[in-house]
């Protein structure tokens, strides 16, 4: 066990007009993640700490957070590997709600807006439809995407303009703009394609560098840059 | 859309309660609850989902291995040997009736599933891939067969994606963050649920014609344990508090390999694709123990040997774990197959599992047990199973029961495809039926009491003392080996946590995402289920799948091959006990 140093930043709107920063020391091993550490905090120093986690592996995507100034999933980072104090903040560009928890809405609503979901008005065949793996592999590295919010709240880009849809919202319509079953990519390009679109980015690539997934988020939303660019729409 | 606004009710304390009314609710967002309102949403079915979470957070993301189903893609199969190996694994206690529809449906649910868009694997010709995972065999338990259907490690997560996907698709409402803390039943009825929103505090009424409870495991009340914080069982207690029996709770399966110390899930993929198991001399202990189909092994087996081994000094370095060797696998299989195990191996062991072999040790991963159902998902409330109207079940809180004694891998995703898609649909039909029952007045009194005791007390003791006692008791005495003594003592600490349960106080009175509020209902879930989890397994005096007691090493069928249902009342647990229903396969001894 060692003496681990934190400094959180905290906010309660019933109490406080403004965010500010509280330290605090833990006993942690470590191999313990710095999801563990800020557990430990509200478990034995201060019950009120709020944040959000659940599946304490790096899957689910409940626990983005700014730590030592980048976005990661608490639950993804071990304390060895981060240098002390280590400095907590939630996630940037988005209305804090309290604590490390910050306000999900606007970021699930620009989600639904690139219409993430399969669109294929054919009949169904009786059994699976046929794909190569070629067809596969050509989308698979954005059906990784946990919607953590990690890379959308890296991105300057957002920072500036907050009504761009961001790298996790066109990350989720090139997962289907490039599976071969999928119709729909006609009406996803069009809707990436203004003004508040994929031309945003500007290849910055603080996303991929947050991607807890490891996607190569900058390339796919290149991928849509140059589809854009060079199909008929 | 239909949304019906919140109309708005004084309670006695003024406090005022929002009530909304939608036709069906579904409680949880995994699995079994979004493929229920995608089904309710196809029928037009005006729907409303509450998650304490966001429903992409729910923990049917952290499976991975694969959907179990007999498309005989890879080599020829068929449902009949599923379901052979699903009763086999069960240790006979599954219900043979509902295995037969598991089985079945599993077939037509992952073509369904493709056809939703859920990105599976590949074969060279283009169909869905297909690997092996334990106790899934040919002919009869010949020899492992290639039946579980993936995509990479993921499994679980495309399939949460795209069920989500489609109910957005589909405009199901979500309520997202809404933790429900209670049932409204009367005369017999279920008439809906009370939630507390986690954002702002207030108590909310959902009026509806059906329920679903579709809230998942409560592996947090083990230490060593593969599943989320948030899996405390809030449905099964709820359920429990409603005089609603839970069915078969002494069965709960430790997954062989949890990364040492953590207990993060290693998929039984890992051996499916060829991995092993071996203990501090490098032996492939396996050999010994199942001689047939060795580290494909099910669960319940591979835990008590890896147990075995560590018991007779082979762990490694005297400790209490021993290794999975993937390393002649080969690089291009382990980060293709299983890309993400990889990474978890390398982020939190920081090893490298293609050069590297990795410490392992069972993990607490999945209740057999939970609400009993039938297999329209309906709540059976009784030996007699009489249906309780209104009020559905399906997935991890759910008991069928397709898993008996022992879960195969793989069954956890078919179960809640295959039973959630039947709630939804057996659900559409009672509301088309189906008028609203009245809503009797001030359902909430008694959370809402509960909640300001909560909030009034202080300088009492931790939510973490005590849940940190609880869980190291429950793994100590209530994990893969069992006695009489070691139960009892368990039972006399679980009875002190809950009185002392009563005396603690939260530091954080806020109203505004109170998480401490629900750390102490989630709390108080789990206690509740532990008692009621020792008290079956005290009373089962044999050993069957992952119910295995020392002092009764032996199945015993004659008395034993029945249901456990346990009811709690005010002088603690009551057990009573139903029939297994047995079709084709009789029981017989378990050998692999």
């Amino acid at each position: 066990m060692i003496k681990v140093h934190l400094k959180i930043q905290r906010y309660n709107p019933e109490k406080d007009s403004k965010p500010y920063f509280k330290d605090y020391a833990v006993e942690c091993e470590p191999t313990d993640r710095v999801l563990d550490a800020l557990l430990a905090i509200k478990g034995t120093l201060d019950g009120s700490l709020t944040l959000r986690k659940s599946c304490g592996h790096g899957v689910c995507g409940s626990d983005g957070m700014r730590i030592n100034g980048r976005n990661m999933l608490a639950c993804k980072v071990l304390i060895k590997n981060v240098s002390q104090p280590i400095v907590v903040e939630p996630l940037k560009g988005f209305k804090i709600v309290k604590d490390l928890v910050v306000d999900m809405k606007q970021f699930f609503e620009k989600y639904v807006a690139v219409k993430p979901y399969l669109i294929n008005q054919e009949t169904s065949p009786e059994k699976e439809r046929l794909q190569s793996q070629k067809q596969q592999e050509r989308f698979e590295d954005t059906t990784k995407c946990i919607l953590c919010a990690c890379c959308t709240t890296a991105c300057p880009s957002f920072w500036s303009d907050p009504n761009y849809a961001g790298p996790a919202s066109i990350v989720q319509a090139h997962r289907f703009i490039f599976d071969s079953r999928d119709q729909g990519g006609e009406e996803r390009l069009n809707l990436l394609n203004q003004k508040e679109g994929v031309w945003r980015c500007r290849t910055i690539f603080n996303c991929v560098e947050a991607c807890p997934r490891d996607i190569n988020i900058t390339k796919a939303i290149g991928e849509i840059k140059k589809d854009l660019l060079f199909k008929k729409i | 859309m239909l949304d019906f606004s919140p109309s708005l009710l004084f309670s006695p304390s003024d406090l005022m309660i929002k009530i909304h009314q939608f036709e069906a609710i579904v409680v949880g967002g995994g699995g079994a609850g979004l493929y229920a309102a995608l089904a309710l949403s196809q029928a037009k079915v005006q729907t409303a989902v509450l998650s304490k979470l966001y429903p992409t957070r729910s923990h049917t993301g952290a499976a991975q291995g694969g959907i179990g189903a007999a498309l005989a893609n890879k080599e020829e199969d068929r449902p009949e040997w599923h379901m052979f190996d699903t009763v086999k694994g069960s240790d006979y206690l599954a219900d043979q009736d509902a295995v037969e529809i598991l089985c079945k449906e599993a077939v037509t649910t992952v073509y369904e599933l493709e056809h939703l868009g859920l990105p599976f694997n590949r074969t060279q010709d283009g169909r869905i891939d297909q690997r092996r995972f334990g106790g899934h065999t040919k002919e009869f338990g010949k020899g492992p067969v290639q039946r579980a259907c993936f995509a990479a490690d993921r499994t679980g997560h495309m399939i949460l994606q795209t069920l989500y996907q489609q109910c957005i698709k589909n405009e199901v409402k979500f309520f997202d963050e809404f933790h429900v803390v209670d049932l409204i039943i009367e005369e017999q009825i279920c008439r809906g649920v009370i939630a507390y929103s986690i954002e702002t505090g207030e108590l909310h009424i959902f009026h509806a014609k059906a329920v679903l409870f579709a809230t998942g495991g409560s592996g947090r009340m083990f230490k060593i344990t593969s599943n989320a914080h948030a899996l405390t069982g809030d449905g099964m207690a709820i359920a429990l508090r409603n005089k609603i029996p839970l069915e078969d709770m002494e069965f709960f399966q430790f997954h062989p390999t949890g990364i040492y110390k953590m207990g993060i899930l290693l998929t039984e993929a890992c051996r499916g694709e060829g991995g092993i198991l071996r203990n501090k001399n490098g032996e492939r202990f396996m050999e010994r123990y199942a001689p047939n189909i060795k580290d494909l092994a099910p669960r319940d087996i591979v835990s008590r040997c890896i147990y075995l081994e560590v018991r007779d000094g082979r762990g490694i370095d005297g400790k209490d774990y021993v290794h999975l060797d993937l390393t002649h696998l080969g690089k291009e299989v382990i980060e293709k197959k299983l890309p993400d195990i990889t990474d978890f191996v390398r982020t939190y062991m920081g090893l490298d599992p293609v050069k590297d072999l990795i410490p392992i040790q069972p993990t607490a991963h999945y209740s057999m047990g939970g609400i009993p159902t039938n297999v329209n998902a309906e709540v059976v409330w009784d030996e007699k199973n009489s249906v309780l109207k209104g009020f559905y079940a399906a997935g991890e809180c759910a008991c069928v029961s397709v898993h008996g004694g022992n879960r195969l891998g793989t069954n956890s995703l078919v179960d809640i495809l295959v039973f959630g898609r039947r709630a939804g649909l057996s659900m559409a039909e009672y509301c088309k039926k189906t008028e609203f029952s009245p809503l009797p007045s001030n359902p909430q009194t008694k959370i809402q009491a509960q909640i300001e005791q909560f909030k009034s007390k202080s300088n009492g003791e931790k939510i973490s003392t005590l849940r940190q006692e609880l869980q190291e008791t429950m793994m100590d005495l209530v994990g893969v080996f069992r006695t009489e003594a070691g139960l009892k003592k368990a039972q006399e600490k679980v009875r002190e946590l809950k009185k002392r349960f009563q005396n603690i106080s939260l530091s954080d009175k806020s109203q505004v995402f109170n998480s401490e509020l629900l750390d102490a209902l989630e709390l108080g879930n789990l206690i509740t289920l532990s008692l009621v989890t020792i008290a079956s397994a005290l009373a089962r005096e044999e050993s069957r799948g992952a119910h295995y007691r020392e002092d009764y090493p032996k199945r015993n069928d004659q008395n034993w091959l029945k249901h456990t249902l346990a009811t709690l009342s005010e002088i603690g647990v009551e057990l009573k006990y139903k029939n297994v229903v047995i079709k084709n396969f009789q029981p017989q001894e378990r050998k692999y």
